[in-house]
């Protein structure tokens, strides 16, 4: 085989793991879970089979919205998808990936989140104002974070492309990847509604952040806003992993590596997940504002 | 210079004559006398409509467990509200008007408490409004996300945080009480057991204590027992169950799911006793349905089920992050919990020690004491705690009943009812104090009957939990409580 056609392969293999793999890592973190509780669990494919149960359901929509309720899940998902293939998984560049594409992979994310909050506010409903107000505020508060981490890696890497920061070997600075690593991780856990920060599996809709903004959603649409939760997860995992490991010459073992470690951290996501509890509301600021300390270190550390 | 008028004079289970009825004013003060001096009301309630109305209030004197019966006959669309004077009684009052007419002028605040008045619709009424910048309006239910009864809540918001929260209630409303007067006889056993489905023993024990005072009947021992022992089965399986779903509340799950299947296993302790998961036909009028055949194969199964439920509620005490999530979040001060005459968990969590257990014992709480269990926060946490300690003792309690249960026949025959006569009788749910106040007519047949669940004394008290309290705490707080829309709405 030739090595362009090795290449081509590898940017197939990438973008669908990208595509199939997410809801499995709510299948680990589910499965996680019920272990540690002492139950066998659902299935570990459920996630899937709840997509496809909800792709066949018909769909219900409040008089009240606009076509922002209509558009914002797929706006969502898409940008989501974008931001996916702007992350390296494992092997070399090949997919989207340019100078600057940080800040293009850090607003993608924001377009989705303003489609998410907007379609929350269209509704009218006291709860998903309400979500809407707390999503946005703790967002508020991630974006230094990763911001500090990309800082740090470009700083690192002498690049402002996501394919050189993450691929690139950057040993010698083992303190500030931790404390990336570490900053990014609670990022991952807000940015995906896990405990400690909010409860995926509660129906309380009073303590819900991101659930509450989408009880209106029905059917496919709704269907599509899990997809893509469970995407962000699969792509912040991604680049977590990237962060965290050492880059392997050899792309295919690479790949492996990083799959193995993005169902790693699903694990660990299911471990934190049964070991504490929910944090207070109020106090979820302070912990995102100490996740943004710790990567501002990392960042200090990095251009020293 | 007032004549002084005291009520008749009885304690829990005593059935005296009907008392005579006094002039109104007479009786308002001997209320307000009465709480001055440290009694709570029990039961306040109306008989008959304005402008012809018979008011019945029963006082408890919890030192030293004498109940206090006072009856007055109002003739008038109106009487003045004591309500200013004693915040306990503002549901109270709001209730006799809403079912009698009868109007307490100068109530703060006089809204349908159960909406059955003709042409009320349930939920619909003036609610209390915050006006202001910033200042939104949160309605939750009737309809809820998860599997509970229908209740509205209404909350006035400043951000994330709670300045006021007003409970709607009404939507489960059935008629239990007016059921239990038309009869017949058979069904009203099957009414008092689920006015509130989840407290069966402690209505069903109220009801039938009730009948037994009024028809001078004395329960065999064996059945004193087996009732007692009931009763701290359905607060174990309740308690223990709660704990779990606080803890499912703050996402923790290693209890939430230990506890889930413990309660169910306390729950087939019950249903061994009498083939129901929640007792229903065990406690019948002259002691208990089932006898206990095998007392010794129960003590084995209850050793197990506190081994494990020790083992998953002591995770909860040891989690920091579960412990800084229940303090101090939802508190209800002592002098607050007094002045709405909060009873049973919610009411010892804040330091008011009531305990109709210990205050006013029956049956085999008169011979095996069991001691109280009393926080003084307030808060989520103490709620817990408390239900925690009523475990540990309600398992040493069932476990040396079952091992010295008396000998005898655990059934007798009742005989009828001692007519124009009025009994009040009283039980510790888990809740808190259940009351059945019950009075016969010239013929020995029911003339009225009223119950008195726990949560009609303690939704107030949930409503006081939620000031300035985060909006997303309400979940907590509301489970902290755990009360019944169905024994409130009955």
């Amino acid at each position: 085989m030739t090595a362009s056609a090795n290449a081509l392969l590898g940017t197939v293999v990438d973008v669908l793991a990208l595509l199939a793999l997410p809801p499995l890592l709510l299948g680990v973190i589910n499965r996680v879970k019920a272990i540690a509780g002492g139950r066998r669990g659902q299935p570990l494919l459920q996630p899937y089979h709840d997509l496809l149960r909800l792709m066949r359901k018909g769909m219900v929509f409040s008089e009240t919205t606009t076509w922002i309720f209509r558009a914002a899940p797929l706006v969502t998902l898409v940008a989501t998808l974008l931001a996916g293939l702007l992350v390296p998984l494992g092997g070399g560049a090949g997919r989207i990936g340019f100078e600057g594409d940080l800040v293009l992979f850090v607003y993608l994310f924001a377009v989705g989140r303003f489609f998410t909050t907007a379609a929350a506010l269209d509704t009218g409903s006291p709860f998903e104002g309400m979500g809407a107000a707390r999503e946005v505020t703790w967002a508020l508060l991630t974006e230094p974070a990763i911001f500090f981490v990309l800082l740090s890696l470009a700083t690192l890497s002498d690049s402002l492309s996501l394919d050189t920061m993450l691929l690139a070997p950057a040993t010698g600075h083992v303190a500030t990847l931790v404390l990336s690593a570490v900053g990014l991780f609670v990022v991952l856990l807000v940015e995906c509604s896990r405990v400690p920060f909010d409860d995926p599996n509660t129906h309380l809709e009073l303590t819900m952040v991101h659930e509450v903004m989408v009880l209106d959603h029905s059917g496919p649409l709704f269907g599509a806003i899990l997809y893509g939760a469970a995407m962000k997860l699969f792509i912040l995992s991604t680049f977590l992993v990237r962060l965290a490991l050492p880059t392997l010459d050899d792309p295919w073992a690479g790949r492996g590596v990083a799959l193995a470690g993005v169902l790693g951290i699903a694990a660990l996501i299911g471990v934190v997940e049964s070991a504490t509890a929910r944090v207070r509301l109020s106090r979820v600021p302070n912990l995102i504002a100490g996740a943004a300390l710790i990567t501002a270190v990392g960042f200090l550390l990095a251009v020293r | 210079m007032t004549e002084v008028v005291s009520g008749v004079e009885t304690h829990n289970g005593g059935a005296v004559a009907t008392p005579h009825e006094v002039a109104p004013e007479a009786f308002q003060r001997r209320i307000l006398a009465a709480a001055d001096a440290g009694a709570r009301v029990v039961a306040y309630y109306g008989e008959g409509h304005a402008p012809h109305v018979t008011l019945t209030a029963v006082l408890a004197d919890d030192r030293s467990g004498r109940l206090e019966i006072l009856r007055s006959r109002v003739d008038g669309p109106s009487l003045p509200s004591l309500t200013p004077q004693l915040t306990e009684l503002h549901l109270f009052e709001r209730e006799v008007f809403e079912r009698n007419g009868l109007e307490p002028l100068g109530h703060p605040w006089l809204k349908p408490v159960r909406f059955t008045r003709d042409g009320d619709v349930v939920g619909v009424t003036d609610y209390y409004r915050v006006e202001g910048e910033g200042v939104h309006e949160v309605g939750v239910g009737p309809i809820h996300a998860g599997i509970i009864e229908p209740g509205h809540f209404r909350f006035q918001c400043h951000g994330e945080t709670v300045f006021h929260l007003e409970i709607s209630l009404g939507y489960q409303h059935r008629g239990v009480e007016g059921g239990i007067l038309r009869g017949p006889t058979k069904r009203v056993l099957h009414l008092v057991e689920t006015a509130a489905g989840d407290t069966t023993i402690a209505h069903t024990l109220a009801h039938c204590e009730a009948r037994e005072a009024l028809a001078g009947t004395r329960v065999p021992a064996r059945a004193q027992a087996i009732r007692a022992v009931a009763l701290e089965l359905e607060r174990l399986a309740n308690h223990v169950g709660d704990l779990g779903a606080l803890a499912g509340d703050v996402a923790f799950l290693p209890t939430a799911s230990y506890c889930g299947r413990i309660r169910g296993e306390l729950l087939n302790l019950t249903a061994a006793l009498c083939g129901n998961r929640f007792g229903r036909g065990l406690v019948v009028p002259g002691g208990v349905a089932f006898d206990v055949a095998d007392p010794a194969e129960l003590v084995e199964r209850l050793a197990v089920i506190e081994r494990d439920a020790t083992g998953a509620v002591d995770l909860l005490w040891s989690t920091p992050a579960v412990r800084s999530r229940f303090e101090e979040t939802g508190g209800v001060a002592t002098a607050t919990a007094q002045e709405l005459g909060l009873v049973g968990v919610a009411a010892r969590a804040s330091g008011v020690a009531v305990d109709v257990r210990s205050d006013h014992p029956t049956g085999m709480y008169r011979l095996a004491h069991i001691p109280m269990s009393v926080a003084t926060s307030g808060d989520v946490y103490a709620r817990a705690s408390v239900r925690w300690l009523e475990c540990a003792r309600s398992f040493a309690f069932v476990r040396e009943q079952l091992t010295a249960l008396p000998r005898g026949p655990v059934r007798v025959p009742l005989g009828p009812l001692e007519p124009a006569s009025l009994v009040v009788a009283l039980s510790e749910g888990w809740r808190g104090e259940v009351a059945h106040v019950v009075r016969t007519d010239a013929a020995g047949g029911l003339a009225s009957y009223r119950i008195l669940d726990p949560s009609f004394h303690n939704w107030s008290g949930l409503a006081m939990a939620l000031r300035s309290e985060a909006i997303s705490d309400f979940p907590l707080c509301n489970k902290s409580f755990n009360l019944s829309y169905c024994g409130y709405d009955l």
